[in-house]
């Protein structure tokens, strides 16, 4: 049986994107609450999972270290069809930085046992960082593949995969246990189903704060990232801007005017 | 040799032959920081038959360039690259190491970071030195920029963009050492790379375009995003995206402009069913004249353009290609 670990964040809803501006009176970050989602690029990661799932025998476990909040992320990734959920919750770790981040999930990787196969989003789309997969092969002492577009092989411990590369792509052989990290061209997920709703209350979500993974606090969380953000500036803007007025086909032909006035367009 | 204090090291990477433009860029910037901390450069350059290339980096800023020239070396190998990049850094201890965000860099740095037990910065828009000789890393977020520092974990590493710093003026007169590396023998690889396949970017290529046309989420569907592409052709211009586009198929990963896609500098930028967003703004550097189509007067990227229509996407860009074709009849 294959054991797969989804790597899955919760990220803040962008319809609520407005909500998240630096305040140009404090410089900081307004505290709101803000609707969380699963990370768009890790539902591709599960589903890659999920794929494996249907055609060989697979016990799926879904990580996600955030606030608990975050656990109705999981609860989703269960009803999709995962097997099992951790969720990392703690105040200590909040502020992680990728490094940080990528350490405390590879100490629940370990803690949790056997594993065959990681699964990250290539990036999370406020961190965007795409530094967290390969940190944890690192820390795993595991072999890595990001930016995954194709699993050609999965036969054995052997797979063949191609990944994204400059204008083309690179084939890569790679050795399980192994770390990849995915793009949206993989796979395209699946909506939930009713039934998997059902299904997934019967299955366990396990919630592990600092105290169960026995690191050291001064390893997690804001302590244990050696990056750090020490100023939030908001950008004045830098044009004048003039709003074209008229109907629409005034606006055409002012624009026109616009362009063969910059004496780029051929128009 | 005498051992100077502090280095700014510098990944370098070729390909097809010559050294891509980002490792030049950031080699030039490198040269300013390190004249900022009164110490020199180094450069890394591994590959199949790149040892005529090192002058190169020699030419742009380098004050040494530790070479790697094998068969093994070709192609990219994470696992070996992290290896010998790791020794080096471990053996001169430089106080910066810098990446292009290419596939490689985005990959082999955080390899890199984690085995060293670093900080590292994804995307970085500026570099500079505080009073306190510390590298002050710059991003866009949250409609803003940031500040990022690695205050105590060294190397402070970050990677950078293609078009983010300008390409520094190459001197064929300066001098540096060209120093071989020592390369691991007969290295395990549990993660191979068994070929790159390069296949041709499609259009008018978006880092040389003088006009670009950029669609976002307004577009709202893939009829909406196929008029704009008509409007990017008839003004013979190049394609770029916002993040959204992408994520919904409507186009390549390739063609996304911002903090962690393309950097472009065109002479006219119109953006169309995009709201502004830092992320994607920064990715256009020093364009002349820049025009934004918005159904809501409020959008952000309103304050950041020279010219404004205030409409709906799906009915004034049909009619601005449709006059377009008239008068070129
Ligand atoms: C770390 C990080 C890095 C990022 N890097 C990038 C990057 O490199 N590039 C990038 O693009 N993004 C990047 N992003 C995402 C970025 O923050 C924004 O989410 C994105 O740029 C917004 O794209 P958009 O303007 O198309 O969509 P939206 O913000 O959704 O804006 C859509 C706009 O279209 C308008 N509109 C809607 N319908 C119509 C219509 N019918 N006609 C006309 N207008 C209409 C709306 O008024 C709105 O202003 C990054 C994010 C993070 C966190
Ligand atoms: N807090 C987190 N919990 C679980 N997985 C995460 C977390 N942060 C990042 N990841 C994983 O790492 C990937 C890349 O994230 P990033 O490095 O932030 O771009 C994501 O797509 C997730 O798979």
């Amino acid at each position: 049986m294959l054991n797969i670990i989804v790597c899955v964040k919760a990220v803040p809803d962008p319809n609520d994107a407005d909500k998240l501006k630096i305040d140009p009176v404090t410089k900081s970050l307004p505290r709101s609450d803000i609707s969380l989602v699963i990370n768009p690029l890790d539902s591709h990661a599960l589903e890659a999972a999920l794929e494996i799932k249907r055609n060989d025998d697979a016990h799926i476990t879904i990580l996600c270290m955030g606030p608990p909040p975050a656990g109705n992320i999981v609860k989703e990734c269960l009803a999709l069809g995962a097997d099992k959920g951790i969720l990392l919750s703690d105040p200590a770790f909040a502020g992680a930085d990728a490094f940080a981040t990528a350490y405390t999930l590879a100490k629940a990787i370990e803690k949790n046992g056997a594993v065959d196969l990681i699964f990250c989003g290539m990036a999370s789309s406020d961190g965007a960082t795409e530094w967290v997969g390969p940190e944890i092969a690192t820390f795993l002492n595991m072999p890595v593949v990001t930016m995954v577009n194709e699993i050609v092989e999965n036969a054995g411990d052997e797979w063949i995969v191609k990944a994204d590369y400059e204008h083309g792509y690179r084939k890569v052989k790679i050795k399980l246990p192994a770390v990849l990290t995915v793009t949206r061209n993989l796979n395209q997920p699946k909506a939930l189903s009713f039934s998997g709703i059902l299904k997934a209350r019967k299955k366990e979500i396990i919630t592990w704060d600092l105290k169960d993974l026995g690191v050291p606090v001064e390893n997690v969380g804001l302590k244990g990232s050696p990056t750090i953000v020490t100023e939030m500036t908001r950008l004045e803007s830098r044009r004048e801007v003039e709003i074209l007025e008229g109907s629409l086909q005034e606006k055409v032909d002012r624009l026109i005017k616009i362009l063969k006035n910059s004496g780029v367009v051929n128009v | 040799m005498s051992k100077i204090k502090t280095q700014v090291f510098v990944m370098a990477e070729q390909a097809g032959g010559r050294i891509r433009p980002v490792s030049l860029q950031i080699v030039g910037k490198a040269r300013h920081l390190a004249d900022q901390l009164d110490s020199k450069v180094g450069a890394i350059l591994l590959g199949q038959n790149v040892t005529e290339r090192a002058q190169e980096l020699i030419a742009a800023g380098a004050n040494s360039v530790y070479l790697g020239d094998s068969d093994s070396l070709h192609p990219y190998q994470a696992e070996l690259y992290t290896e010998i990049i790791v020794n080096l850094l471990l053996e001169h201890r430089p106080e910066i190491f810098l990446l292009g965000s290419t596939f490689m860099g985005r990959e082999l740095a955080p390899l890199i970071a984690a085995k060293l037990k670093t900080g590292l910065t994804a995307h970085c828009i500026d570099l500079l030195i505080d009073n306190e000789g510390i590298l002050e890393q710059k991003i866009p977020a949250y409609g803003g920029m940031i500040t990022i520092i690695c205050p105590e974990k060294r190397p402070q590493m970050a990677t950078v963009a293609e078009g983010v710093f300008l390409n520094p003026e190459l001197d064929s007169t300066n001098i540096g050492d060209i120093i071989p590396i020592d390369l691991p023998e007969k290295f395990p690889l549990r993660v191979q790379t068994l070929e790159i396949v390069v296949e041709k970017p499609e259009g008018v290529s978006l880092e040389t375009a003088s006009v670009i046309v950029a669609g976002g989420a307004g577009a709202e569907d893939q009829d909406g995003w196929q008029q704009i592409a008509k409007l990017a052709e008839v003004l013979n211009a190049g394609f770029g995206s916002t993040r959204p586009a992408v994520d919904e198929g409507w186009t390549e990963l390739e063609t996304m402009i911002g903090q962690s896609g393309k950097m472009v500098s065109p002479e006219l930028y119109i953006g169309v069913g995009l709201s502004g967003e830092l992320q994607h703004m920064v990715g256009i550097v020093g364009a002349k004249v820049m025009i934004a189509i918005n159904n809501d007067a409020k959008a952000p990227v309103f304050e950041q353009v020279d010219y404004g229509i205030v409409e709906d996407c799906r009915t004034f860009v049909p009619a601005l290609v449709e006059t377009l074709k008239k008068s070129n009849d």
